[in-house]
């Protein structure tokens, strides 16, 4: 994707995400009132604190992306990493009373460490093994949090972190602007980072496994150490959202280690346009907006008064968001980014590569539908289907 | 030693649970590869379905037969969903097992968040006839019916099943099909036939695993199928992906290891060592511990 | 059946026109023409990876396909075939034998046979087992057992069990040793005398005993297609297309 020449830096897709991230910045000198999307004025602390929920919840789902559709691990447990994120900075901070900054690097530690020997482990099979074992493992670190060893984690209670450490600054409804500029600031590093990581030479190597593993063997190199690169980075980067989450809610709740925050993510980054970096971004942010939004909504009079058989499914974000989902997978294949890019196809009438340079979004799915089909996803399982063999 | 087997009997209990939720998991993914994430909110759907039959439905309730009625709705309408999904949501996404994982995610969350929108997300009291609460003396222990009820309810599923694959001529479609689906088709067969069938009856023992859930934790609550299902994905793995009798011996072993573990470790410890008797296993064999369908 | 004139020998049984198939981003198939004429036996040869397996897959609808696919029936109607469902193809009287036989080993070989019995098709298990006394006394044991040869035979059975019009058979003697390869074309030569067969081979002895036609894919494309006795005739365009003399011998 790197072959389209001088004229690249010119076009204005280019600066978009700068643009972005200007607007975004600035975001919080508007007292703009958008009535309807939000309650308060944008700068107000309740909507800056949704905005930067959304904001680090695109970052995750980038992270996700990274894995699942710039590589095509199918990953059940990416919660894990964010949780390991949380509790460990938190605990860090909490109960060792260490100061912002070598709370980071344990928790940047654990954020290589941990994933580093899952993926050691999960990625010696493919396919859904490799999906079923992150689901386990990603269980284990559920298991733990509840279970509550030695009153660490708070169980189900959560836990509150301790204030004193964290600079002031980040603390209190006063600063909820500083805590969103902190979560734009996280978003930013990790689309960056991935931007930079998915156009290097590993970048090509997990599209080309998730395009065809074998086709990479056949090459002479070995995927295993490219995916466990990519796992770990993602988990890493979900590590720091983690950190991100924890400063922006101040404490660590434990439905971050379940597995439908999982599946959560799985569902932004399909909404949004697996194999897009804006994509899942968008839908990071658009899922967690609807989330909150969907929540407020069903506890609106406008809602309540309606007769139960609207009101009940209504007042279920995830009903809504999940049967979203399931017309997404149906009626738009490639999620917001693959309709995007189709619209544009049309427009320019030439085949042109979606704004980041990533192979066309929407594509992905199909790509991996296909490896799926010739039986080199399920792992080295008996009873393989032979699709076509 | 009545501890042990009190032990020994609740383990077979939960590995009765397991089995009943995996092995429709795992027929599925034999034949159709789909994992199928909706699973457990067959379980939930067959719970409350059960729960709101005994309350509502004239005849039915928590003694003896009218429970069995209360069960066989509960297990008709699980039935009746997974059916509907397959047709009119996994079929036309015949052999795109992407994105009918992910249709399957979609509705996990859908299907269970409605039924929290419906039912609230607070456990409800589970009707049960009241010889399921007795005990009967075992070797020494004193065991709860409840544990022969979901024993004897699994092993004649799983003597059921077997009979029906082995003999059969959908059964033979179905053994044929796990192993190599297209081939099927080229001997002029319409394997989604088999498919619909599959599906539906998975639905089923999720539902009556629901029900017997019901029964043995006394109370049933929204989430429940999604706890279920990981441990019953984990025993489909470590029985071999497709296999009916593998899937009986994992879930035994893991109903086992997690049930003692837990009582002679610390609570919590059983479902760690699951996952790390899943992680062994998939390392020594990745293919889990069978190969056969049945 | 109407009073349509049945197909006669010649007429054109099977046609494929501007077939392509692509599978994970490869063009596989470049735009396929090809008819195979009734009653006689159509070999189709090229190189490994030529598109021999996949042109007889397309026309099964085993691999998804653009362009045409056309069969005529036994009552002289056309059936078009893309877009069908393969076991909706199977039943109008395809037979397939696949290239590495694909027989289910995990059944027994009676299991096996009783799977092949078509919905709408007489059985004769009397002819397999004439031809493949074996399989008979074999009948409890798993397929996955067999030797190559043996389930090879399981393979055939299957195609002859049912009533065919056309048989689809891909490199049948792969791997087996010189007298079951023999063994294999003799019984290819009896069912030709009543179904007509496209046939995947490699071996071309087997071919210049069994072939009346011809056709030669290459890179995804017809490369030459007419009479097999002519183009094995002409040693240096056989060499040209397949990249192997045929040998001057007969069939074993
Ligand atoms: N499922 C598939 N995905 C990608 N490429 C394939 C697939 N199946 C076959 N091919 C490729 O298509 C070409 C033709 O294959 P095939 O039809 O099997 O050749 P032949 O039977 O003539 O040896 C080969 O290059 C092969 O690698
Ligand atoms: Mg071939």
């Amino acid at each position: 994707m790197r072959g389209d020449g001088g004229v690249r830096g010119l076009r204005p897709g280019r600066f978009a995400p700068l643009v972005v991230l200007v607007v975004l910045a600035l975001l919080p000198y508007s007292t703009l009132q958008v009535p309807g999307l939000f309650d308060g004025v944008l700068n107000s602390p309740g909507t800056l604190q949704l905005l930067a929920l959304c904001l680090v919840f695109g970052g995750v789902a980038l992270s996700y992306d990274l894995l699942f559709g710039f590589t095509g691990l199918l990953s059940f447990g990416h919660a894990l990493y964010f949780a390991a994120g949380t509790y460990v900075a938190n605990l860090a901070l909490t109960e060792l009373g260490w100061g912002l900054g070598p709370a980071l690097l344990l928790t940047s530690a654990v954020g290589i460490a941990l994933p580093l020997l899952v993926g050691g482990v999960a990625l010696r099979v493919s396919g859904i093994a490799f999906s079923m074992v992150t689901l386990a493992t990603a269980q284990v670190g559920s298991i733990l949090v509840l279970q509550d060893p030695g009153g660490l984690t708070g169980g189900e209670e959560g836990l509150a972190v301790a204030r004193d450490p964290i600079p002031d600054a980040l603390v209190g409804v006063f600063n909820t602007v500083n805590k969103y500029w902190l979560a734009l600031a996280y978003l930013a590093l990790v689309y960056l980072v991935v931007t930079w990581v998915t156009n290097s030479r590993a970048g090509h190597v997990w599209q080309a496994i998730r395009e065809n593993e074998r086709r990479v063997e056949v090459l002479g190199l070995r995927p295993y150490g490219f995916k466990l690169l990519v796992f770990v980075l993602a988990g890493l980067l979900a590590a720091f959202g983690g950190v991100v989450h924890l400063l922006l809610l101040g404490g660590s709740t434990p439905r971050v280690t379940t597995a439908d925050f999982t599946l959560g993510l799985l569902v932004m980054v399909v909404l949004g346009g697996a194999g897009s970096r804006w994509g899942a971004v968008l839908g990071g942010v658009l899922y967690t907006y609807l989330d909150s939004r969907l929540t407020d909504l069903a506890a609106s009079p406008a809602v309540q008064d309606l007769p139960a058989w609207l009101r009940v499914p209504l007042s279920e974000p995830l009903f809504l968001l999940g049967t979203l989902f399931v017309l997404v997978v149906f009626f738009v294949p490639g999620g917001i980014a693959g309709l995007v890019s189709r619209l544009r196809e049309r427009r320019g009438g030439r085949a042109r590569p979606a704004g980041d340079g990533t192979p066309p979004p929407g594509r992905v799915v199909e790509q991996l539908r296909d490896a799926a089909g010739r039986g080199a996803g399920v792992g080295a399982g008996a009873g393989r289907p032979h699709d076509g063999t | 030693m009545s501890t042990f087997v009190l032990l020994a009997v609740t383990g077979l209990g939960l590995a009765a649970l397991y089995f009943l939720v995996a092995s429709g998991l795992s027929l599925i993914f034999g034949l159709m590869g789909v994992l199928n994430f909706a699973h457990g909110a067959f379980l939930t759907i067959g719970a409350y379905g059960t729960w709101w039959a005994a309350e509502n439905l004239p005849g039915a309730g928590d003694g003896g037969w009218s429970f069995v009625y209360a069960v066989v709705f509960g297990v008709a309408v699980g039935t009746l969903v997974a059916a509907l999904v397959e047709l009119l949501l996994i079929r036309p996404l015949y052999e795109r097992h992407i994105e009918q994982v992910l249709v399957t995610v979609g509705l996990s969350l859908a299907l269970v968040a409605l039924v929290r929108a419906i039912w609230g997300s607070d456990p409800r009291p589970f009707p049960r006839p009241a010889w399921t609460q007795r005990t009967t003396s075992l070797l020494g222990a004193q065991v709860p019916n409840d544990r022969f009820l979901l024993v004897a309810t699994a092993v004649l599923v799983l003597v059921a099943v077997l009979v029906f694959l082995r003999t059969t001529r959908v059964g033979l479609v179905i053994r044929a099909g796990v192993e190599n689906r297209s081939m099927v088709t080229a001997l002029g067969i319409d394997v989604r036939k088999a498919f619909t069938l599959v599906f539906a009856v998975g639905g089923a023992f999720a539902a009556l695993a629901g029900a017997l859930g019901g029964v043995y934790l006394g109370s049933i609550s929204p989430g429940q199928g999604t706890s279920l299902l990981i441990f019953a994905f984990i025993v489909v793995v470590i029985g071999g992906m497709s296999s009916i009798t593998g899937t009986a011996a994992a879930a035994v072993l893991v109903g086992l290891v997690q049930q003692f573990a837990n009582y002679y470790a610390a609570s919590g410890v059983g479902d760690l060592s699951v996952v790390l008797l899943l992680a062994v296993v998939l390392l020594a064999r990745p293919g889990g511990l069978t190969a056969r369908v049945a | 059946m109407s009073g349509a004139t049945a197909a006669g020998r010649g007429d054109v049984l099977l046609r494929m026109s501007d077939v392509h198939v692509r599978l994970s981003g490869s063009h596989i198939l470049q735009g396929v023409d090809l008819a195979v004429r009734q009653g006689g036996v159509t070999a189709l040869l090229g190189r490994n990876g030529a598109g021999k397996t996949t042109t007889v897959k397309a026309a099964l609808g085993l691999v998804p396909s653009t362009g045409l696919v056309e069969l005529t029936g036994a009552d002289g109607r056309v059936h078009r075939l893309s877009g069908r469902r393969t076991h909706e193809v199977v039943r109008l009287g395809v037979g397939y034998a696949p290239e590495d036989r694909e027989v289910f080993g995990g059944l027994t070989v009676a299991e096996n046979l009783a799977l092949a019995e078509r919905r709408g098709s007489a059985h004769h298990h009397d002819r397999v087992f004439e031809l493949f006394p074996e399989l008979r006394t074999r009948g409890r044991q798993l397929a996955g057992t067999l030797s190559g040869g043996q389930q090879q035979m399981v393979a055939i059975a299957r195609l002859l069990l049912n009533d065919n019009r056309l048989l689809l058979v891909d490199e049948p003697t792969k791997g087996l040793a010189p007298l079951l390869v023999a063994e294999v074309a003799e019984v290819l030569a009896r069912a030709a005398e009543e179904v007509t067969i496209l046939l995947v081979e490699q071996n071309l002895t087997v071919v210049r005993r069994l072939a009346t036609d011809a056709v030669v894919v290459d890179q995804g494309r017809v490369a030459w297609s007419g009479s097999a006795p002519d183009l094995l005739a002409d040693a240096d365009r056989t060499r040209e297309l397949l990249g192997v003399a045929p040998s001057g011998g007969h069939a074993a």
